[in-house]
């Protein structure tokens, strides 16, 4: 079976060119088949490789270049469990958002059609690459496909802008990559990541490698929108059409992440594994970006941009998963990433509703209007409390395994800080959906950034499509946390992609691996802190988003000494977010030498 | 942040970048010796393997064949992206142009000959790729400039049938497209995607080096195609200032 | 010497993105972020040089004969191509800025911000 992992790539990259190559010809119902058919037929084969790689990695050599004596020639895909998950929510998430724009879009629908495939092609394959300058190739693939995508609405200057934002940032972390790129292969002679691996076992590290990490990790944290490297977020997702949105923070932003995650265990680790500064460095970065995100997000009034910003924290909380560097930290994100990208998918979604409904996407102006439309309500608020972590719902699983992970490792005030980003970014949803569906809480709130309106979107939509795909979405993100025998996968699928020995000896030397164990089909269990936190992030995003919505009722002295001591870093975090790109690169310069800087005194000697 | 406290926090940053940079360069072998193994595997087996003498080429459209791959869908991305971005332009600016020819016809002739040497360069580059220095994307870029060369000498109306979308997309899609099928049938009749699948030929000979030259073809038709609708779709947006007397004319 | 190229890399890379960082026209940006680019590119053609080194190409060149690195100049190739694809991007929303707002200032283009 080791055919299906390039045609995740291939199918949907045809499409793409036989979509934009008969535009002239082919009647649109012909078209619109084709590429649903496409990007579905990818997923049920993601499905398919995800059963596959239960054993074993199959890996796929190109051009039949196989290694000889642990020198790879060519370049491989290497798929195990983790990556063919991957691969399967990036079809499902692609899917859904192509069958929502059929009618949500009908301007120049082919050349959104064509890239969005080229985006799902170009993730696909970035997941499954083993070889470090084809990860390059797929990250900038996708890359170009967003930066247009992002552009879509070209009539106002707010899309501009966001694309212009997203496509420096972006590129510039594009290149850092490629620099880091240079200086792995000046040290290794090989470009093969096992083999790098490989490599870097003898000889020590030294200054080199740590920079060249550095490149590495600030290029994918670029993409990942981290902080001090998420600004160009924000700007991008306010203005993109819904369903670029739903792809984009779903699954475009996170997949920074996996590039993390993977050249870590196949790479780094080697020279660096024996201690925990590398992990260490990304779990504060994690924090750091949980916190101050969920914060962003409960300062916003529109509706995109919140979201974005809650896309950030949740990003924020995934790399803390992953810097704990051990099976559960590691399993815990990735539940959370499928319960994520679907609930984020999902909210953008049913923002887009809103957005055709009523022509506008401000939290403050649509105040009220929401009421009666009860479908889209309830999938707002549940999509909401899965985000938060509420218990049994959403991210909540992949939230437990996390805070067990980082219990185990004597950090157990990792999960608290947490756990406090996505309550700040769930009260800012929960204030939303309030204020929008039940009309509560005043008509202006001066904290709240200032006011962008967009364009209307088309009006003649299928509604009922658009409400069922977010409905959709919603419930199976929810789900995920009670689906018995996923958290058991999960955590095998992490030990897999740990196992940075076995994954070199199956890729350069063809080694069966271990039989996996008979995993159990039955609810993972999750500690009593795990639903403490649950339940205490749900009950404090609850009173937070009140206090945002009855902010001015607030007895007198404890709103007069809340404005003195909050108004000032409000202002300042607002004016750092400031939508100019030369500030962003100039925080992309500073993010990128002091993390390099941290490395460098943590790991020298 | 004010220019001037960017200045500030920018100034720090970079310096410490370049404290960075210069450890790793002390840690680098020194310029001229490049130590492998990769580039030197590839120097020895790519040429009595695949029949081509030109590795690089190898490299590209066999060794490394799917990262060429990736980079087609780039410029093909870039296309539809531009496409899309400039469709408000386009449509805004196409009632107001207008063309000029160049006065000189010493230049004109001149023109013509560059516009001559260049597609027979293009060509060269395209064919024998594989062979000796060149490759379908050098060549295409070649093409292209060639045929955007008409644009100076010539006018608007010349320059013309080389922008016409309805011809260049399912091109330039065919470039793509034939490189992904290539690389299907390699799969399709058993082996890995992109495995080399013709007779090799002789080295050094045009027929040679299998799918590489097929690979070579497609991409030096969708790179040709991309480049021309890239530079059109630039030009489209782009009015001549124009004398009141030219406009006149 | 003989480090002399990575060290004009390094440099045209953190002159690239202090062009980037301080640019007030989005043309003159995107021609510095092609410079930042370009660093990468000497970087890896620097990486790949052998000493007396030919082109790897054998065309009347004994087999086995020392040559450079081949594969840093396949990379270099699909580096240019990334460039050019983000470079013509960036122009075509210059171009969208100035019909919207009149100017190519990045400084002056904050639409949305906070």
């Amino acid at each position: 079976m080791t055919w299906i992992p390039p045609l995740l790539v291939t199918i949907p990259l045809l499409a793409a060119a036989v979509t934009a190559g008969l535009d002239h010809v082919t009647p649109e119902p012909v078209q619109d088949a084709l590429v649903v058919c496409a990007s579905a037929a990818t997923t049920a084969l993601a499905f398919v490789l995800l059963w596959q790689v239960e054993s074993h990695e199959v890996v796929h050599w190109f051009g039949g270049w196989r290694p000889h004596h642990g020198v790879a020639l060519g370049i491989d895909f290497a798929v195990g469990p983790l990556a063919a998950g991957m691969c399967a929510v990036i079809g499902l998430v692609v899917t859904l958002a192509l069958v929502y724009s059929l009618t949500f879009l009908r301007e120049a629908a082919r050349a959104f059609d064509a890239l969005m495939l080229v985006a799902l092609g170009a993730m696909c394959g970035f997941a499954m690459s083993g070889d470090l300058f084809n990860l390059f190739v797929w990250l900038e693939l996708m890359a170009v496909s967003a930066y247009a995508l992002t552009g879509f609405q070209v009539e106002r200057l707010g899309p501009v802008q966001g694309a212009v934002n997203f496509a420096i940032t972006n590129s510039l972390g594009g290149y850092l990559f490629a620099v880091g790129i240079a200086l792995v292969y000046a040290r290794t002679g090989a470009l093969d990541l096992a083999q790098i691996g490989n490599a870097l076992a003898h000889g020590g590290a030294g200054g080199l490698v740590i920079v060249a990490m550095t490149l590495l990790f600030c290029g994918f944290l670029i993409k990942g929108a981290v902080v001090p490297f998420h600004l160009w977020a924000a700007d991008a997702y306010a203005v993109a059409p819904a369903p670029v949105c739903a792809v984009l923070g779903g699954v475009m932003t996170d997949i920074g992440l996996i590039g993390v995650a993977r050249l870590y265990w196949t790479v780094f680790s080697v020279p660096f594994g024996h201690g925990h500064a590398v992990g260490d460095v990304l779990v504060w970065l994690g924090i750091v970006t949980a916190v101050l995100a969920g914060t962003m997000a409960f300062l916003q009034r529109h509706l995109k941009r919140m979201l974005a910003y809650s896309v950030v924290c949740h990003i924020g909380i995934m790399l803390a998963g992953i810097g704990l560097l051990d099976s559960h930290g590691l399993a815990g994100s990735e539940l959370m990433f499928l319960a994520h990208a679907l609930l984020t998918a999902g909210l953008f979604f049913v923002a887009g509703i809103l957005h055709v409904d009523h022509a506008l996407i401000d939290e403050l102006h649509l105040r009220g209007r929401g009421r009666g439309s009860w479908v889209p309500a309830i999938a707002w608020f549940a999509a909401t409390l899965g985000l938060i972590g509420t218990p049994y719902v959403g991210i909540y699983l992949g939230h437990g395994l996390l805070d067990e992970g980082a219990t185990e490792l004597g950090r157990a005030w990792v999960p608290a800080l947490l756990w406090l980003g996505s309550a700040l970014a769930g009260a800012a949803l929960l204030r939303a959906g309030a204020r929008i569906f039940l009309g509560w809480g005043d008509e202006t709130d001066p904290l709240l950034g200032k006011v962008v309106e967009e364009e209307p979107v088309e009006r003649d939509v299928l509604r009922p499509l658009l409400v069922g795909v977010a409905l959709v979405a919603v419930v199976l993100g929810l789900v995920i946390s009670v689906v018995p025998g996923l958290g058991q996968r999960a955590g095998y699928a992490a030990q897999r992609f740990r196992d940075t020995r076995a994954y070199a000896a199956r890729v350069l030397h063809d080694r069966r691996m271990a039989p996996p164990q008979s995993l159990p089909i039955s609810l993972e269990h999750t500690t009593p802190e795990s639903l403490l936190y649950g339940a205490g992030a749900t009950i404090a995003a609850l009173g937070l988003a009140v206090v945002g919505l009855y902010r001015r009722r607030l007895p007198r002295v404890v709103s007069a000494v809340a404005t003195r001591t909050l108004a000032p870093p409000i202002r300042v975090l607002h004016e750092l977010h400031s939508g100019v790109v030369g500030d962003y690169v100039t925080w992309i310069a500073v993010g990128t030498a002091v993390t390099g800087g941290v490395w460098a005194l943590l790991l020298h000697g | 942040m004010s220019r001037r406290t960017r200045l500030l926090v920018l100034g720090p940053a970079l310096a410490g970048l370049a404290a960075l940079f210069a450890w790793a360069i002390a840690g680098l072998p020194a310029f001229g010796d490049y130590r492998g193994p990769y580039g030197f595997v590839l120097n020895r087996v790519v040429v009595p393997l695949r029949h081509t003498t030109n590795v690089v080429m190898g490299t590209t459209f066999d060794v490394r064949g799917i990262d060429t791959m990736g980079e087609e869908f780039i410029l093909f991305a870039a296309v539809l992206g531009v496409t899309l971005l400039l469709r408000d332009e386009a449509r805004s600016r196409r009632a107001e142009r207008r063309t000029r020819r160049l006065p000189s016809d010493a230049v004109r002739l001149l023109g013509v000959a560059m516009i001559g040497a260049g597609l027979l360069v293009a060509l060269w580059l395209m064919a024998f790729g594989y062979i000796t220095p060149g490759g379908g994307f050098q060549g295409g870029v070649v093409f292209a400039g060639a045929v955007v060369l008409l644009y100076v000498v010539g006018s608007h109306r010349d320059y013309h049938p080389f922008r016409d979308e309805e011809v260049l997309d399912p091109l330039e899609a065919l470039g793509v497209g034939g490189y992904v099928v290539v690389g299907l049938a390699a799969l399709v009749s058993g082996g890995a995607f992109l495995t080399n699948l013709f007779g090799l030929g002789e080295t050094g000979a045009l027929v040679s080096s299998g799918s590489i030259a097929l690979l070579n073809w497609a991409s030096a038709i969708a790179v040709s195609c991309a480049t021309l609708l890239l530079f059109s779709e630039f030009l489209e947006t782009y009015v001549v200032p124009l004398d009141a007397e030219d406009s006149a004319a | 010497m003989s480090y002399l190229p990575y060290a004009v890399a390094a440099w045209i890379c953190l002159w690239g993105i202090a062009g980037i960082a301080t640019s007030r026209n989005l043309i003159h940006l995107a021609v510095c972020l092609t410079v930042t680019q370009s660093s990468s590119y000497v970087f890896l053609l620097a990486v790949g040089y052998v000493e007396h080194g030919k082109a790897p190409i054998f065309l009347g060149t004994k087999l086995g004969s020392t040559a450079v690195d081949p594969v840093v100049q396949a990379l270099a190739l699909t580096d240019v191509v990334v460039s050019v694809a983000v470079i013509a991007l960036i122009l075509a929303l210059a171009l969208d800025a100035h019909r919207l707002s009149g100017t190519v200032d990045p400084d002056r283009l904050a639409d949305i911000s906070g």
